[in-house]
């Protein structure tokens, strides 16, 4: 299984039925093809939309309706649109249930540097910062490493995305959770081991006696 | 509401005017009074919008042919020539979380004078404003925007200028339509007074100062 296909898979076992999640762009959209028939997850689109469902087929795009990329999307039955205002108030305003973002860093306090690297890329926060500060659960869903390097570091060089820790990050190598506080090894991918994990992660776990093996 | 042409709807904006414009990456945006505003080369323009879309698409024609001289968004990042415009320091840009713009575009028409939110709050956004504490909680206080101008697009309008939006295209645009001293529309479809039945006219016609005729 390549690294993408783990991340998405397990955090599709984190949505409950009858969730309102936001998927970010990147690694958290692939999320959405995992998802269990029947479950029932509502996925918002932070440009105006719940309910979008999967890119309509060759000629059958409607050019009013995109994702946040700006890429066709569908709607499905059941579907609402809005505009920004309310859009941004469901996602602050804590109706939320699981927002899935990209990273760039978390540190061992479970905040989140996801936006921008100074002087090489600035690309603007959209709506990272409100997901962030605003959704009841937030799940980061990143490579463990960038080039080698551990992304999941003690504390974040990069800008911050928001004051507000995250609550879970899934890696291709391993789920990670905020235990009392301590950021803490949760479970490792099918066929890692422990000591595998914490040789290519910067930030100090909590190992606990048991770290049961990712079920995808 | 006065109908008029898209030609003498952008005569009325002046050089280095200040100008919200609809659209999320481009979808919904009024791609007629861009085009005019690069036909009449309208320099120095100070946008508000949520992104910069691409070039060649929405907003993206305005830096296409360079007319920008600032933009307040919330992402600029599709855009490599906004990117690039802003390396040379050629355009001021100004990056506002996008729930925090639309906030703040809905304050400066409904005559707030700003919003509480804690999206920023112990960032780099919290930078130079005024933090202030409610029940233990930290907010930030953004204040509100307006400009002189709002281009808005609209799926429907009726004679009157009553609209109504489809999709994902309504976006920043009712939004908009409320915080501009003068506000342009154009819409993908100019019906009868009664076509929009008042349960679904989402910008009341009275906000609405010119509406863009068919050619």
């Amino acid at each position: 299984m390549d690294p993408q296909t783990i991340i998405a898979k397990r955090v599709a076992l984190e949505l409950r039925p009858g969730n309102l999640v936001n998927l970010g762009i990147g690694i958290p959209t692939l999320v959405a093809n995992y998802v269990p028939p029947g479950l029932n997850v509502f996925f918002q689109s932070e440009n105006g939309l719940i309910g979008t469902g999967p890119i309509p087929e060759q000629g059958m795009a409607h050019p009013l309706l995109t994702d946040a990329g700006g890429r066709p999307i569908s709607a499905l039955p059941g579907a609402s649109t809005f505009d920004s205002a309310m859009s941004f108030a469901l996602i602050r305003g804590g109706h939320v249930d699981i927002t899935v973002l990209g990273g760039l860093q978390v540190d061992a306090e479970g905040h989140l540097a996801n936006w921008m690297i100074p002087g090489k890329m600035v690309p603007g926060m959209g709506g990272a910062m409100d997901l962030v500060s605003g959704a009841k659960r937030v799940i980061v869903a990143m490579q463990h490493a960038a080039k080698g390097k551990s992304k999941i570091v003690r504390r974040c060089g990069l800008p911050l995305t928001s004051a507000r820790p995250v609550d879970l990050i899934v890696t291709d190598i391993a789920v990670i959770g905020f235990v009392d506080g301590k950021i803490t090894l949760l479970e490792t991918a099918p066929g890692v081991n422990v000591a595998e994990v914490m040789a290519v992660t910067e930030a100090e776990l909590t190992i606990p006696d048991k770290v049961p093996e990712m079920k995808i | 509401m006065k109908a008029i042409s898209v030609e003498e709807a952008v005569a009325k904006i002046p050089n280095g005017a200040t100008i919200m414009v609809g659209g999320f990456m481009g979808v919904g945006t009024p791609e007629r009074l861009l085009d005019e505003l690069v036909r009449q080369k309208k320099s120095e323009l100070a946008i508000i919008a949520n992104d910069a879309a691409v070039p060649g698409s929405g907003i993206g024609k305005l830096f296409d042919a360079s007319l920008v001289s600032a933009i307040t968004a919330s992402h600029i990042g599709l855009n490599p020539k906004v990117q690039e415009q802003m390396m040379a320091k050629k355009i001021a840009v100004t990056l506002v979380p996008q729930g925090t713009l639309v906030e703040r575009i809905r304050c400066g028409g409904c005559g707030l004078g700003g919003v509480l939110t804690p999206t920023g709050a112990g960032t780099i956004v919290e930078e130079g404003k005024q933090r202030i504490e409610i029940n233990g909680k930290h907010f930030l206080l953004e204040t509100a925007l307006r400009s002189q101008f709002a281009l808005v697009h609209a799926f429907l309008a009726d004679y009157l200028g009553n609209l109504s939006y489809a999709l994902t295209a309504r976006n920043f645009n009712p939004v908009m339509a409320m915080a501009a001293d003068t506000v342009i529309v154009t819409a993908e479809h100019i019906v009868p007074v009664g076509v929009i039945a008042p349960d679904h006219v989402v910008t009341p016609a009275p906000l609405v100062d010119y509406l863009i005729a068919n050619r």
